[in-house]
């Protein structure tokens, strides 16, 4: 299968991830676009490594995992967001009892 | 023998140590102390020039150098001093008339305080000081440095009773007039100084080094040169300052404003007379400005009341008689006319103090009058004087203003006319002075009538020892057609002028054109001399305002308010421009300007930080596609 | 003398001995012992910075300088040295201090240890530039001079100080920067040295291989820098600002010897440096100093205030050195080095008259004063001295200088000459106006209570006199002193 079609989805989920930052106002919609777009950037690394060096690919495995670690790591890092993102969005809820990103501009001024 | 010379250094450190002593001690020192001190330095400095004179006289001359004033790579200058036949004279003449004016200063001044009183003496003693190396000085530079220095002491004595606005403004002027025939001076040397590198009179005046100058830089030095000496002898337009300068005491005006400074521009000319021989084009802008002057100044002294203002515009008419000497080749008639003008105008300025102090400082002649009875010694002075002034035989003014003349009428007769009708009108207005002074009744108060009386010997010691040469001092001059031989004074500077006359020889007149010339100027001046005392000796005071003409020339041609118009006036406005529009407005707008900017430009931008979330996304996400599209496309 | 005896040298002691000395200030607590330290201290540098005029082991400017290891991976090096003009600074800078001192002796500052420890900074600073043979070096003490410049002006000074300092410091640092980039430039065509490819060092900034367009274009990098500082017009607008709203010893360090900065850098840094481009926009430079002396003369003549008088006269006179440099000869640029000297003296004194005025009678404004004259007749007469003196009047030290100066610029052009020379009559025509508004006239209620000054005031202001007129019948000393760096310098561009 070509490298074509892997790129095409993962613009697409990526402008769907985009397009919901920007249009939604909720703050868990928000986020869940956040992830859509991480996610889309993981299969695209990792369909960049699987069919990157393909030869080689065959004789040493190791070698063309690199980007797939990059992967690993992401998703460790999305976790951990998840979990600071999230307690703050309740945080938010509690003190203003919505999750509307709108009403957070408090900072300025 | 020649180290008698080296004993020069004392002629102007005299007059110095008299300033020190005074300036310094002037709390402590008495009234009859700080005159004798300031008075005594004088005679030494005379005593000691009539040894150098005599040294001279006898063949002795020598650039005598002290130490090595500038010495780079680029400038050489030495302070050295110049012991030859000019200044010699001039130094016999500077200390001679300077030593009588201290000794009159110290009567006339006697009403002052005793520290100011100090301060006077030493302010004179100072003025002889720069005089003194104005004219021993070997080079441009030291000339420069007196030249300078006279203008201090001149500003500082004009400005003496400084309590008064319109004397320190006097002195303002004076200054500044004078700061600005200086910068003339100052271009010519920076000329000098770049074509041939050297300032010394010896070096600029070789042939060698007069040969690396074009024409054109002979007559752009001289002019330059000019320009310096109109400053300072007060010739046109630069002539202003100096019936202002009357401010200044009487015996300052006599010195400084008569005898002595104001001819440092005729001696800077003589010294200089080979660059001036060999530029024909400044000699006619010298002759017909020096003759402009001389019938201008005649003119406004017709119609002036104060008495000093009419001596005043009497010494710039007689400068500008020097000035057509100088024009017209007679270099030594000039010097002659300086000499003779020094005892006569000096005598009449301290008659003229002599009458003012009798009045109790009245100075407008409309209150004189039949001075004659009161003060005897002052009127038969003063009328010797006045001959001398008015050119009759055998009185000094006679013969040095004859030498002049015949020299204009050789180079060419309209500058004889003009300068013949000149000394018809000194005539005039001298004896008008006289008439309306010493003639007719008295007009003053009563109080001042009461007052009159003869001034003390320290004031008529030095007023018949000046008629004395005010009388005597042309003989040592006598033409050759009357007296073959006579013309000492010729002889004894001619080593001066050789290099000039090698080039112009000197013109001589037919005896027959001479004695007419002669006659003519006696006889018109003698008419206008009867004129004016049978017209102002039965003078009245009227209120009646001069009309026309008159009137013109009663406000000095208007030529103050002229230079305010066109140059103060002006000048100020441009400088109120430049300080409120150009520097606060301008510059100093633009630099704040672009500070302004900065602050303006940050808080507009400071509105992209909305604090909405969604919008900082949109923008990144724009970016982001602007970037994508440059990878891609560009 | 073998230099490896030689454990310290002149130029180290003329930076480090006023640094400690500041140091030291900060712990002294009692304001008398505080302004007496500080007076010593600057007498002691005063005679440090003697004997390294008459102790100069060589005349020769490279072999008298010492080198330490210093950021030795960039080429640079902490290396110090005095020529003749070097000595001629210093001394200007030990000479100054003393006199600020003892003439404002009287001035009360809130917390005068920091005061007084700022201002010996400052002199350190100052002392740095005038020995800095290194470029990095030179920028270093550039920058040190100026910072406690601006605390001083910002804390101590006038109503509008903020504003004033705010602007200056702006100013200068935007040509200190420029001026940064223009010695990495260079610095990056620079010859190798044992340790590093390229070097900070004077000697190899003389060599830097420059083409003639990289010369021109670096030349006005570092010209702004020098002009900001000097100040050459246009670029003066912060000088009268600075001057009026800083106390008046920080003027007189400003006026009197941090100017120099700028003329200092043109000599050492600008014109040896670039001597190809300095011959090609010497006119330019010409013109605007020639422009700005007529333009800060005309707008001296209409000031009231005695401070911003005293800042437009200087701003002519520099405007006089400038030109007198860039007209590329020997003669004006003798003059130059003199005039460095004697401009500080004369400014100072002047600055110390004003400050005494201000004191007695906490007015500057020109018109509201008068008389002074008849209350005060010592003031006045060393004043006149000292106004005479800063119109160039013969025998005064600022002639020799000037005379020079103008035969440089005429020998470049006699038109140039001729309309800097209108500045002469402009300085007499405001010098005297401001002698016979201040001075002369009739005593008012407002100085009707002036008092003669004081003993320690006479004294300062009778030392300079003194200098002044010696200064100016015998000023071939000075000659002396600088005829080598004068000749270094003049071969630069031959």
């Amino acid at each position: 299968m070509p490298i074509y079609n892997y790129i095409v989805l993962a613009i697409l989920l990526f402008c769907i991830g985009v397009i919901g930052v920007l249009t939604r106002r909720n703050a868990i919609i928000i986020f869940m676009c956040v992830e859509l777009m991480l996610n889309s950037v993981n299969l695209l690394l990792v369909a960049f490594s699987k069919m990157h060096n393909v030869e080689f690919a065959i004789t040493n495995p190791t070698l063309a995992s690199d980007a797939q670690i990059f992967v690993f790591f992401i998703m460790v890092v999305a976790a951990a967001e998840v979990t600071v993102g999230l307690a703050i969005i309740v945080m938010l809820y509690r003190n203003t009892h919505s999750v509307d990103v709108n009403f957070l501009n408090r900072l300025k001024n | 023998m020649n180290n008698t010379l080296q004993l020069v250094w004392l002629i102007p450190f005299l007059p110095l140590v008299g300033f020190l002593i005074n300036g310094l001690g002037r709390k402590q020192l008495s009234k009859a102390l700080a005159g004798l001190i300031g008075s005594g330095v004088i005679l030494a400095s005379f005593l000691i020039s009539v040894f150098v004179f005599f040294q001279v006289k006898s063949g002795n001359t020598k650039v005598v150098t002290f130490f090595k004033f500038i010495n780079t790579d680029s400038l050489h200058i030495n302070f050295a001093f110049q012991i030859d036949q000019l200044s010699s004279l001039f130094l016999l003449i500077i200390t001679g008339v300077g030593f009588l004016i201290h000794v009159y200063s110290t009567s006339y001044m006697h009403d002052e305080e005793p520290k100011d009183f100090a301060k006077y003496f030493a302010y004179l003693n100072l003025f002889v000081f720069s005089m003194l190396l104005l004219v021993m000085g070997a080079n441009y530079i030291i000339m420069f440095i007196g030249w300078e220095g006279v203008g201090l002491c001149s500003y500082l004595l004009i400005g003496f009773w400084f309590t008064n606005n319109d004397y320190t403004d006097a002195a303002k002027k004076a200054f500044i007039m004078n700061r600005i025939g200086d910068l003339g001076f100052l271009l010519a040397v920076f000329w000098l100084l770049t074509k041939i590198g050297t300032v010394n009179y010896a070096d600029v005046f070789s042939a060698v080094n007069i040969a690396k100058l074009t024409p054109a830089d002979i007559t752009g030095i001289t002019l330059l040169l000019f320009v310096g000496a109109t400053g300072k002898s007060a010739q046109i337009p630069l002539y202003t300052w100096l019936p202002d300068a009357m401010a200044g005491p009487t015996p300052v005006s006599a010195l400084i404003h008569a005898a002595t400074m104001v001819t440092a521009g005729i001696y800077m000319i003589t010294r200089s007379n080979i660059l001036f021989t060999m530029a024909p084009f400044t000699q006619s802008v010298i002759t017909i400005i020096g003759l402009a002057t001389a019938v201008l100044a005649a003119t406004i002294a017709l119609k002036q009341n104060d008495i000093k203002k009419v001596l005043a515009y009497s010494t710039v008419s007689q400068l500008g008689y020097m000035f057509v000497g100088l024009g017209v080749g007679a270099y030594t008639g000039a010097v002659f006319h300086v000499m003779t003008h020094a005892f006569f105008k000096a005598l009449l300025f301290l008659g003229a103090g002599s009458v003012i102090h009798a009045m109790g400082g009245e100075q407008d002649m409309r209150n004189m009058g039949g001075l004659k009875k009161y003060m005897n010694i002052t009127h038969i002075t003063f009328l010797l004087g006045c001959l001398a002034i008015a050119g009759m035989p055998p009185f000094a003014g006679f013969f040095s203003k004859d030498e002049i003349l015949g020299a204009a009428f050789a180079k060419n007769p309209i500058y004889w006319i003009v300068g013949v009708l000149t000394a018809f009108m000194t005539a005039f207005y001298m004896f008008r002075l006289y008439a309306m002074t010493f003639l007719g009744k008295f007009r003053g108060t009563y109080d001042q009538e009461h007052h009159l009386h003869e001034s003390p010997a320290a004031i008529t010691f030095p007023l018949i020892t000046l008629a004395i040469l005010a009388v005597v001092g042309g003989w040592i001059n006598i033409p050759g057609v009357f007296m073959n031989g006579g013309d000492k004074l010729e002889q004894f500077l001619s080593p001066i002028f050789a290099g000039s006359y090698a080039i112009v020889a000197k013109r001589e007149l037919a005896p027959t054109t001479d004695y007419t010339l002669m006659a003519v100027s006696v006889l018109g001046a003698l008419g206008a001399l009867i004129f004016a005392i049978n017209k102002f000796s039965k003078y009245e005071k009227t209120t009646v305002e001069e009309t026309g003409f008159g009137k013109v020339l009663e406000n000095k041609w208007y030529v103050d308010e002229l230079y305010d118009a066109i140059i103060v006036k002006p000048l100020k406005k441009l400088s109120t421009f430049l300080n409120n529009v150009v520097e606060k407005s301008g510059i100093d707008g633009f630099v704040n300007g672009v500070g302004k900017s900065v602050n303006y430009g940050s808080r507009q931008i400071r509105l992209l930080q909305s604090g909405q979330v969604g919008n900082y996304v949109l923008l990144m996400v724009i970016g982001i596609l602007i970037l994508f599209i440059i990878q891609l496309f560009f | 003398m073998n230099p490896a005896n030689i454990w310290i040298t002149f130029p180290e002691l003329l930076i480090w001995f006023p640094l400690l000395a500041g140091m030291i200030t900060l712990f002294i607590k009692n304001d008398k012992s505080v302004k007496a330290w500080s007076l010593i201290a600057t007498i002691i540098t005063l005679i440090i910075s003697i004997g390294s005029i008459c102790y100069s082991a060589d005349k020769y400017f490279y072999i008298n300088n010492v080198s330490y290891y210093w950021l030795q991976y960039l080429g640079a090096s902490f290396s110090v040295g005095l020529d003749g003009m070097g000595r001629i600074l210093t001394l200007l800078t030990a000479v100054s201090f003393p006199i600020i001192f003892t003439a404002t002796y009287k001035n009360e500052y809130k917390n005068s240890n920091l005061y007084y420890a700022l201002m010996l900074l400052t002199q350190a600073g100052l002392m740095g530039v005038f020995v800095a043979t290194d470029a990095l070096v030179f920028y270093f003490f550039w920058e040190l001079a100026l910072i406690p410049v601006y605390f001083l002006c910002s804390r101590w000074g006038g109503e509008k100080r903020i504003q004033a300092t705010f602007k200056f410091f702006i100013y200068t640092f935007l040509g200190s920067l420029l001026m940064l980039i223009g010695i990495i430039c260079v610095y990056q065509h620079t010859a190798s040295t044992d340790y590093c490819k390229h070097s900070f060092g004077v000697q190899a900034f003389y060599a830097a291989h420059l083409s003639h367009t990289q010369q021109s274009c670096l030349f006005w990098l570092f010209f702004i820098a020098f002009a900001i500082k000097m100040p050459v017009f246009p670029f003066h607008t912060w000088q009268p600002d600075a001057y009026e709203q800083s106390p008046t010893s920080t003027t007189m360090v400003l006026s009197g010897i941090m100017v120099k900065m700028g003329l200092f850098g043109v000599l050492r840094w600008l014109i040896p440096v670039f001597p190809l481009a300095s011959i090609k926009f010497g006119s330019i430079v010409m013109f605007l100093s020639v422009a700005g002396m007529i333009y800060a003369s005309c707008i001296a003549m209409v000031q009231d205030d005695l401070k911003r008088l005293a800042a437009y006269s200087s701003i002519a006179h520099i405007g006089l050195m400038c030109a007198a440099i860039f007209s590329m000869t020997q003669i004006g640029i003798e003059g130059v080095m003199i005039q460095m000297f004697n401009h500080g003296i004369n400014i100072i004194a002047l600055w110390i008259v004003i400050d005494l005025l201000e004191k007695q009678t906490g007015v500057r404004k020109i018109s509201q004063l008068g008389g002074v004259a008849h209350k005060a007749p010592v003031l006045t007469i060393l004043l006149v001295v000292i106004a005479f003196a800063n119109i160039a009047l013969p025998l005064t030290n600022a002639f020799v200088g000037e005379f020079m100066m103008f035969s440089g610029v005429f020998k470049f052009s006699a038109w140039y000459a001729a309309v800097a020379g209108l500045s002469i009559i402009l300085a007499a025509v405001y010098t005297l106006n401001m002698i016979q508004k201040v001075f002369y006239g009739q005593v008012n209620t407002l100085t009707s209570t002036i008092k003669e000054i004081s003993w320690n005031e006479k004294l300062i202001l009778s030392v300079v006199v003194i200098l002044i007129i010696a200064l100016g019948v015998f000023p071939q000393p000075m000659f002396d002193i600088t005829k080598d760096t004068v000749a270094a310098i003049v071969t630069r561009f031959k």
